[in-house]
């Protein structure tokens, strides 16, 4: 069971900090599901997760401007 | 387990902040931008200065902290976080109260959850041993986060390479 964050209620800051602070948790090759929503938090997750070493396994939307990105931690 | 350290492809950036104030809303932007840039990987350095002490007191309210009595007079006056004042419309500080209960309604993120975000990314703080001196202030005085009390030399050691920014 993958673990999940939806981060769709926060604002800058805490929507990047949210989600750095999960993968912070897990191993490598563990993956984290993201509910985020479009705009600011949808250009920079995924972004900076790979700049991260992260990998971006899937990326979509679902309703109401919300988006669905799943991350493998890297290594 | 927490690992928040780089890997080794990251390309890391750098960022200083110099907290110069100890306003409520300057401490606001100075701890969003703080934890903001450490969640997407930067190396954030806070350095406090002056009034900005008052933020890492480790009392939260009144004390008269401080060595001498003019010291004890300001430590009182001055406070701690909980006595940040809004830099406008304070209303004798009532205002940094409702303000923080407005950030609840808002959902957005209170000074002390981005505080809390910034120690639980790894955000460095230091404080300046200069104007510790003048109020004062011991390195006890202050929260267990603050890695060191540091001068210039030291800050601009650490700062090599990084984005500096003042917020008075």
């Amino acid at each position: 069971m993958a673990t999940s964050i939806d981060v769709t209620r926060e604002h800058c800051p805490m929507t990047f900090v949210k989600v750095k602070l999960a993968l912070a948790k897990l191993r490598p090759g563990e993956t984290l599901e993201v509910l985020l929503l479009e705009g600011e938090p949808l250009e920079n997750v995924p972004r900076s997760a790979r700049e991260q070493g992260h990998e971006i396994l899937e990326q979509g939307p679902l309703n109401g401007g919300v988006h669905r990105v799943v991350l493998r931690k890297g290594a | 387990m927490t690992d928040l350290k780089l890997p080794e492809n990251s390309t890391s950036r750098k960022l200083s902040i110099v907290v110069f104030s100890g306003d409520f809303d300057k401490a606001v932007a100075a701890f969003t931008l703080a934890s903001g840039a450490a969640a997407v990987n930067w190396e954030v350095n806070l350095f406090f200065t002056f009034w900005g002490l008052n933020i890492l007191k480790k009392k939260r309210g009144r004390s008269p902290l401080g060595r001498g009595l003019l010291a004890r007079a300001f430590g009182w006056m001055l406070g701690g976080v909980d006595k940040l004042p809004l830099s406008r419309l304070n209303f004798g500080g009532i205002s940094p109260k409702l303000m923080t209960g407005l950030m609840k309604d808002r959902n957005v993120a209170t000074l002390d959850e981005l505080i809390q975000a910034s120690k639980d990314l790894g955000v460095t703080f230091t404080a300046c041993e200069m104007s510790m001196h003048i109020l004062g202030l011991k390195k006890e005085d202050f929260i267990d986060e603050v890695r060191g009390v540091v001068g210039v030399p030291s800050f601009l050691d650490t700062s090599k390479d990084a984005h500096i920014l003042f917020i008075s």
